[in-house]
């Protein structure tokens, strides 16, 4: 089990409001990301449900229990630092025991699931080394063995993958998706890569300023995001939201459309621009084009086959059906 | 400065480093030198002391003659008594300033230091007069209470500065983990700051063992420690440069050894963490 | 981690040592503060103490020995200044140069910072400035010269020497590190950009080094105002060595004359002060970050 509810929770330090009460609940088995720019107060959410900082009001629930006064330790939770917070002086069989050794457990019983655990994560070679000894990607996974000895409730990770180089980051993203799918446990992750976000949720909490902007699976996010902050903050490249007088001909105030949601020839089309730079990415291209519509340069998203020169003069047709509209207070116009 | 450089130019680096040091160093090894001589060969003029045959005379008697090893005994309870009680008051204090910080912790560091400013001949005579009230005077134990307290802000300030390099998250991991206050403190903690906390026992007992305006104030025969021996020595005695020197070198060679173990903790503890 | 719980652990945990310090600061201060308005020569039983109010603040800088203290003092401290801290940035510039035994010649230098103040003074003042047997007056002899009464003809400048040797691996080893965290790729950006050697050490190892030179300045600032033992064994405040600590120094101890003396002290507190509060500002906004 593994059902976590937020009651009202808010969180002040001092006079400074960072989480105004919010409600949120993540159901067991879910891997849940909680996503938006830093500064955010995902990482303090992320603490609060840790156990790590006391609410300011509300509660915290547990599997239906109230753990608002439980210290981190009882909540059953196992959290994943950014750091990785290894212990620096201890080998990684010891790294990897400490909280069964905390949680008393007898000899026999601790060998046994940390010689699980390092089979599971490929560890078994490194068992007898410090941490100062292994590469960032296996501290990270000695990170995690900490975590799923204790078999907890739920998993927290905190940016757990943003110390890594982008190649590693790619190869630990899918080790940690296939631990989820193995282990069916909740998982909550924190992080400000909304490419992490898309490729591993089965559900988004999109953060602004301590306020939940969206909640929702990686494709409704994708497909309907609830407003501007969403819109822009959710996919890559981002979406172009065009303003003004093109804006004003939908009846919105803001109007967007995804770069691959945007036909480009040099014939004819909707918009009339300038090609500015383009990005060749092998599979895809993007260019960036200079229209009439928006100061803004226009991106799409075209098949990597497709060239233009930089200067070049080419249409632009967005496609209606994809067309997202925004009101004055940015919100989402059904 | 990964940049190699040529042959030449380290050569010249090299040599005028080490000319540089040998005569800063020199005194130090004059004193060597001379403390292996007789006492009527170390008056001699430089050369002919060199050429003089050595001798481990004067260390005998040094030892024979002035007590030296009671004096020694009072340097080493001095310097590790005042630091060890330092320690004991200063760890639960560096532990809460580093890991439970307020809005008032760096005030109170500031204070801190802002007494280790005070001069000490300031407070000479109420030290003394108390000392005297307390029946302190020329004892050990008053000595201890006084070196603690003037190098206790050093003892907090390092501490807490080592503490703070321990990342918290760490400290919240063994949280996590389930460990109790104790357990993170006996299992994470400790051995965590220990290489920390070694480097600050080094530094408070050079400190403390060199310390000489309250070593020189306080004692008379009884609590004197080395400071206080030698500086008995300054006349008609003094002449004595053989005896001098080895009741010197015996004096600076356990502390010039530990020093040259502390030299990146000295500057961190005497500048209070403003130069790295 | 700040929890309600840990916080009041915290504040107990800090009390000894808060508690102590504060007594230790206080109690004598305040004892300092009270003789100072006072008449009082525990020596001399027949003069009566009593209250003088500032009587004893006019005297202390009225006297005859006031201003050449200050002198003297200053003196001292401002020429160990200006030899540590110039010979200090030569000597880190240079050790930090590519070398062969790199380790032991900065052994060497940082050598006398550890030799207890007693011996430093006792050790300059027989085996290298005595006029008759010191290592300086062979030399002297040596080549054919009268050999130099240091102590008693250049008291001022033999002491600044002895001083100094103590405390010039202090500044070497501070300004050693400062120089170490100088990024090479911006000396190496400013000799692309043409400087020459001089330039970069102008405009970029100079900047670099300031405030580890400021806080050198500073902290031995604090220590030189209060050197005691040099004096106490080499001169005992003879020949125009008479600094404040030690003048302050003769008149508690040695003249018994604890008012007097504790309007003195009261003075090189403030003095201290002024200094500290400089030195205070660098290390409180370093904490910050």
């Amino acid at each position: 089990m593994g059902q976590i509810k937020l009651n009202q929770v808010s969180k002040s330090f001092g006079t400074v409001e960072v989480i105004p009460p919010l409600d949120l609940t993540i159901e067991n088995g879910e891997f849940v990301v909680f996503v938006g720019p830093s500064g955010c107060g995902k990482s303090t959410l992320l603490r609060l449900i840790a156990g790590l900082e006391d609410v300011t009001s509300g509660h915290v629930m547990i599997d239906g229990v109230d753990a608002t006064s439980i210290p981190p330790a009882k909540r059953g939770l196992a959290m994943v630092f950014q750091s990785y917070a290894l212990y620096p002086h201890m080998s990684v069989r010891k790294n990897i025991a400490f909280p069964l050794r905390m949680a008393g457990l007898d000899k026999a019983e601790q060998d046994r699931r940390v010689r699980q655990a390092a089979e599971v994560l490929n560890l078994t070679d490194y068992l007898d080394r410090r941490p100062g000894q292994l590469s960032g990607g296996q501290r990270q996974r000695v990170a995690i063995g900490r975590a799923i000895v204790r078999e907890p409730k739920a998993f927290l990770f905190d940016e757990p993958l943003s110390n890594l180089d982008a190649a590693l980051r790619v190869g630990m993203r899918l080790e940690i998706s296939e631990l989820h799918k193995r282990l069916k446990t909740t998982m909550i992750y924190v992080t400000h890569d909304q490419v992490e976000a898309m490729t591993m949720a089965d559900k988004i909490v999109v953060l602004q300023a301590g306020v939940i902007e969206q909640v929702g699976s990686p494709l409704e996010l994708y497909q309907r995001p609830r407003n501007t902050f969403v819109a822009g903050f959710i996919g890559s490249p981002k979406m172009n939201l065009i303003g003004g007088a093109e804006a004003e001909k939908h009846g919105a105030a803001t109007i967007g459309i995804r770069p691959e949601h945007i036909d480009i020839n040099e014939k004819d089309g909707l918009w009339q621009g300038t090609v500015g730079v383009s990005e060749h990415l092998g599979s895809d291209t993007f260019f960036h084009i200079q229209c009439g519509v928006s100061p803004e340069p226009i991106t799409v998203r075209a098949t990597g086959e497709k060239a233009f020169e930089y200067g070049a003069k080419v249409h632009l047709t967005p496609r209606p059906e994809h067309l997202h509209r925004f009101d004055a207070k940015g919100l989402r116009i059904a | 400065m990964a940049r190699a450089v040529t042959p030449r130019r380290k050569a010249l680096n090299t040599f005028a480093a080490w000319l540089i040091g040998l005569i800063i160093f020199f005194p130090i090894l004059w004193i060597f030198v001379l403390s292996f001589k007789t006492e009527g060969n170390a008056i001699l003029p430089p050369l002919d002391v060199l050429r003089a045959p050595w001798t481990f005379e004067s260390y005998g008697i040094v030892q024979d003659r002035s007590d030296y090893f009671k004096h020694f005994g009072n340097s080493v309870i001095l310097a590790f008594g005042s630091t060890l009680l330092g320690l004991i008051i200063a760890v639960p204090a560096a532990w809460a300033m580093a890991f439970v910080p307020g809005k008032r912790t760096k005030d109170i560091l500031m204070w801190m230091l802002s007494t280790k400013m005070l001069p000490a001949v300031g407070v000479l005579y109420p030290i003394y007069l108390m000392f005297i009230k307390l029946g302190l005077l020329d004892s050990r134990i008053g000595l201890v209470i006084v070196l603690m307290l003037i190098n206790l802000p050093i003892i907090v300030w390092m501490l807490y500065t080592y503490f703070r390099e321990i990342p918290g998250e760490i400290l919240e991991a063994a949280r996590m983990d389930g460990a109790t206050l104790r357990e993170e403190i006996l299992y994470v903690l400790t051995p965590m700051a220990l290489p920390g906390m070694a480097s600050t026992v080094l530094l408070n007992v050079i400190l403390a063992w060199n310390e000489a305006f309250w070593t020189l104030n306080l004692t008379a025969a009884k609590a004197a420690p080395l400071t206080a021996f030698i500086a008995s020595y300054s006349s008609p005695e003094g002449l004595f440069y053989a005896k001098l020197s080895a009741a010197s070198v015996m004096a600076i060679a356990p502390i010039l050894i530990m020093g040259w173990f502390s030299q990146k903790q000295l500057v961190r503890g005497l500048t209070f963490g403003a130069v790295k | 981690m700040a929890t309600q719980h840990s916080r009041s652990a915290a504040r107990l945990m800090m009390a000894p040592a808060v508690t102590l310090l504060l007594g230790w600061m206080l109690i004598p201060l305040s004892m300092t503060l009270f003789f100072s308005f006072r008449k009082y020569l525990p020596m001399r039983p027949d003069i009566a103490q009593e209250w003088v109010g500032f009587d004893n603040y006019v005297r202390f800088v009225t006297s005859s020995s006031f201003w050449p203290s200050i002198q003297a003092t200053l003196i001292i401290v401002g020429g160990v200044l200006a030899i540590t801290v110039v010979l200090g940035i030569a000597l880190a510039l240079l050790l930090s140069q590519e070398m062969w035994g790199r380790g032991i010649v900065r052994v060497l230098v940082i050598a006398p910072f550890f030799v207890m103040p007693t011996v430093t003074a006792l050790l300059w003042k027989n085996m290298f400035m005595d006029p008759v047997n010191g290592f300086f007056a062979h030399i002297l002899k040596a080549v054919g010269l009268t050999p130099i009464e240091f102590l008693s003809q250049h008291t001022l400048l033999s002491l600044i020497v002895i001083v100094a040797w103590q405390w010039l691996p202090f500044a070497t080893l501070i300004l050693l590190t400062a120089t170490q965290s100088l990024d090479a790729e911006q000396l190496e950006a400013a000799e692309m950009d043409g400087a020459p050697w001089v330039s970069r050490f102008l405009w970029i190892m100079l900047p670099h080094l300031a405030r580890a030179i400021t806080v050198v300045i500073l902290i031995q600032t604090i220590f030189l105002l209060g050197i005691f033992a040099e004096i106490l064994v080499t001169t005992q405040g003879a020949f125009g060595s008479r600094t404040l600590t030690y003048l302050i120094y003769q008149r508690v101890l040695e003249s018994q004359n604890v008012g007097l003396g504790s309007a003195g002290g009261v003075y090189a507190i403030i003095l201290a002060n002024i200094v500290a509060i400089f030195l205070m500002r660098i290390v409180g906004k370093n904490l910050d970050t």
